[in-house]
């Protein structure tokens, strides 16, 4: 029996939000369909128009009473209510404040609940701004209503988070995931579901547009900060999420290409390629029916990801939450992508381009490749993800498809990547002259001719690298790239800041600043591919990590680089969630002391598992990556690990200016300068345009 | 200014010197654990990459590492270690499908679907330049887009900045 009435208040809210989103779709539908038509749903007005009123109405509700739901979810975590299952397994009465609010997520109930709820939040404020476009919201209202239901039928049929415990009430639970117990963990869930989830936002808006007919191409303009939020909280998330595996798995390594983290990925890359092609549709009215399969698809792969996740197709280190609701969402995929595809092929006359590309040399086509290079990347993702099913169909073994396989495909087309980074924003669109081309990329190729010869002078050879061979060039191409981008986007800078600075009479830092405030869809666009060549960079880094293991005994040194870590002591200690053992290591830089590491190794005595805590330096030329491996049982000495990772921290800065620049390009330009204030030019403007991403 | 030619022997010269460095590259007999290491999973259940494997008291991965050492110590080649990792563990033991078979499918179905979603490309941009220009000829317009100096250009860059 349960302590307190929680549980049946959470299990009613859930009941009552199914109830209120099927109003939501089965009357905002039918409203929806009597105003067929009509010009739009005018609240208030016909009888179509107050049914479609009450529909929106129920949907803002269904967020009320999902709110409640997770509520009623963190208040049984909080109060240590053991009566209800997903708290038992989740939670024990030791565990950080912190980390029982997060138990929210780390369940199978808990996180397709915060999944519903994230959603209706979603929807919440959709229908809050009904009034961008009424009609079309409320087609997005209803279509997002419809992913709304499926959630809720799992969650009060197939999942339920307010299951009782049959028997007796434990005096404690099973305690969180000792992986989850860290700072990270309560935020990189949150995120990646925002991020999963806010996609179906853009793709409610697209289904809508496409199933209405809808003139134009206002609906992207409205789904566009959609999309790009969406897109910033899923990059947040699958970084801290790197972050997370860096910091707490002890491995050395912050990507190993498992099957969740590649279900993140994915829709990650076809959103960007979304938010790139769909600029042709914005500019060039071009592309209408790819921009509008792209963001189905970036939908469909978070819902698969979902799937894979949970369904145990594949194995995976972390699919945590692996049950038999596989089907459901097998079941789900279908109904979408039939929908998808029948409307498509109903309305595909609307998706007619009004122009053609014109030019191999220009933004259109470079925007065509860097759609090519992405699904690419995608496909060979999701092709690997999924090869070890087809292989034991197909020869009845399965087979692993690990880190090697996708570094060796995937190393090339994200070299093609960063070259179209760096090519793409030069070109104008509908074609590019050969003086503008000459123009545009003298100086990044003389940059990248000086970098490529300071690389090899600094002793990267991959000639000589034996076995690394393949990774040094690589990352020699990388480095010798990135600088030919970077000065690319400078570059880009600094000439409209001189235009600026010669309208204005400021200095260059203050007309960069301007510039950047006057127009910041593109230069927010120019810091988010910069941060991106910065990942880059700390990403290549990774071909001269270095590694040793040692047991070290109190006084024991071990040297590897330029390091030399002398064991001070090691000893262990205890609280009530876990106890532990450390060891105290001083780090020598030469004959400088620099400081002193303690890595540690955790017992979770709730859950009976071990976890290891990684000690780092980190600098911006690499990172000190030293482990407490365990106890040699023969010796009672310590194992410590020690990797150095160079650049690993360009990875992260990269990331926080990817964040800078797509927080810029959200921001709304400064001031326009009046069109009446410009000189007419009585010509087709092409190169311009090349400005205004 | 450079002239055509001289540009054209650059860009040889650049090409010739990228190919040599990603062709080059001799294999160090010294290296051939940790890259082998890499090329295993262990069979624990954790998922690793065998030398990545860091569980205290993995029952696998100290014996895996012992019995790779031996076989290399045994003047074993790389293809036979793998081959006699995968006879005993299973396939899943190697990080990633090279058994030959359908393995190569693995390999091979990202490259074909990347070679032919370009030529698709290729074709989708002919055929719309194709549509294009006929579009244009039929209008009784120019089939290219009018030609600009480049100090018209700059006027228009200045004008249209912000």
């Amino acid at each position: 029996m349960p302590t307190h009435p929680m549980p049946e208040f959470g299990s009613f809210a859930l009941l009552l939000a199914l109830v209120l989103s099927t109003y939501t779709l089965v009357m905002g539908a039918v409203a929806l369909w009597r105003s067929r038509s009509q010009s739009g749903i005018v609240a208030g007005g016909s009888g179509a128009g107050r049914l479609g009123e009450t529909a929106r109405r129920a949907g803002i509700a269904s967020f009320i009473a999902l709110s409640c739901a997770a509520f009623a979810l963190v208040w049984a975590a909080f109060t240590n209510d053991y009566s209800v299952s997903y708290i038992l397994h989740h939670t024990n009465r030791d565990l950080n404040t912190a980390y029982k609010f997060s138990a929210l997520w780390s369940g199978q109930e808990g996180s397709l609940l915060l999944w519903a709820w994230l959603l209706s939040g979603y929807g919440f404020v959709l229908r809050i701004r009904h009034k961008i476009d009424v009609r079309l919201s409320a087609f997005a209202s209803t279509i997002l209503a419809g992913i709304q239901v499926f959630f809720l039928l799992l969650l009060n049929f197939a999942a339920p988070p307010f299951a009782i415990q049959p028997g007796p009430v434990s005096p404690d639970g099973f305690g969180l995931n000792p992986l989850l117990q860290y700072p990270e963990m309560v935020i990189h869930p949150p995120m990646l579901y925002l991020g999963y989830v806010g996609f179906s936002v853009p793709f409610a808006f697209a289904l809508g547009a496409l199933m209405m007919r809808y003139p134009g191409e206002k609906w992207i303009h409205i789904t566009r900060r959609w999309t790009m939020v969406t897109w910033l909280f899923l990059t947040c998330g699958i970084f801290l999420g790197a972050h997370w595996a860096y910091s707490v798995l002890g491995w050395g390594g912050y990507w190993g290409w498992d099957p969740v983290e590649n279900a993140s990925l994915m829709p990650w890359l076809t959103g960007t390629a979304f938010l790139h092609s769909v600029m042709m549709q914005e500019k060039r009215g071009m592309m209408k029916a790819w921009n509008v399969w792209l963001i189905f698809s970036t939908f469909l792969l978070t819902i698969l990801g979902t799937l894979l996740t949970r369904s145990g197709l594949v194995s995976s280190v972390h699919a945590f939450a692996q049950s038999s609701i596989g089907n459901w969402f097998y079941g789900f995929i279908l109904v979408v992508f039939a929908v998808c595809l029948f409307t498509f092929f109903k309305q595909k006359d609307h998706l007619k381009s009004e122009n053609r590309l014109e030019s191999l040399v220009s933004r259109e086509s470079s925007f065509l490749f860097n759609n090519l290079i992405l699904l690419t990347a995608c496909f060979t993702v999701l092709w690997g993800t999924l090869f070890p099913v087809l292989s034991e169909y197909v020869q009845g073994s399965k087979v692993t498809v690990g880190a090697p396989f996708y570094n060796r495909v995937n190393l090339p087309i994200g070299i093609f990547l960063l070259f179209l980074t760096g090519i793409g924003p030069l070109l104008a669109w509908r074609s590019t002259s050969l003086r503008s081309i000459r123009r545009n990329f003298v100086l990044p190729c003389i940059a990248m001719a000086v970098t490529f010869a300071v690389v090899i002078a600094c002793g990267v050879r991959p000639w000589s690298a034996g076995d690394d061979a393949r990774s040094e060039t690589f990352s020699l191409i990388t480095f010798t790239l990135a600088s030919g981008v970077i000065t690319a986007i400078a570059a880009e800078f600094l000439r409209g800041a001189g235009v600026v600075s010669t309208q204005t009479g400021k200095n260059l830092l203050a007309s960069v600043i301007l510039l950047t405030r006057r127009n910041t869809r593109r230069y927010g666009g120019y810091i988010v591919h910069f941060g991106i060549v910065v990942m880059f960079i700390g990403i290549a880094g990774g071909a001269f990590n270095q590694s040793h293991e040692q047991e070290m005994g109190f006084g024991d040194s071990l040297t590897i680089g330029n390091y030399k870590l002398v064991c001070q002591s090691f000893t262990q200690d205890t609280n009530p969630n876990y106890d532990t053992e450390y060891a105290l290591l001083d780090v020598y830089k030469g004959s400088k002391k620099v400081t002193q590491l303690a890595p540690e190794r955790r017992f979770y005595n709730a859950s009976q598992t071990t976890s290891t805590m990684v000690a780092l330096r980190s600098t911006l030329a690499e990172d000190l990556y030293v482990i407490y491996e365990g106890k040699n049982p023969e010796t009672d000495k310590p194992i410590i690990k020690v990797f150095i990772n160079p650049l690993m921290n360009w990875i992260w800065i990269g990331v926080l200016i990817v964040v800078l620049g797509t927080f810029l390009a959200l921001v709304p330009n400064l001031t326009r300068v009046p069109a009446e204030a410009r000189v007419a030019v009585p010509l087709p403007v092409q190169e311009a345009e090349v400005h205004h991403v | 200014m450079f002239s055509r030619l001289t540009v054209r022997r650059w860009l040889q010269s650049a090409t010739v010197c990228l190919l040599l460095l990603v062709m080059l590259g001799a294999a160090d007999s010294s290296s051939r654990f940790g890259r082998l290491g890499h090329e295993m999973v262990c069979v624990c259940g954790c998922g690793q990459i065998l030398l990545e494997c860091n569980h205290v008291g993995c029952p696998d991965s100290d014996r895996m590492i012992g019995e790779l050492r031996q076989q290399l110590a045994s003047g074993s080649s790389d293809t036979a270690t793998l081959n006699w990792f995968a006879a005993k563990y299973g396939p899943t033991v190697l990080a990633a499908p090279i058994r030959g078979g359908f393995d190569n499918v693995a390999w091979i179905t990202p490259l074909a679907v990347f070679l032919l979603a370009t030529a698709g490309t290729g074709v989708l941009i002919t055929i719309w330049r194709k549509r294009t220009n006929r579009q244009m000829i039929a209008a009784g317009m120019p089939m290219a887009p009018p030609p600009m100096d480049d100090d018209l250009r700059a006027r228009i860059r200045k004008e249209t900045e912000y």
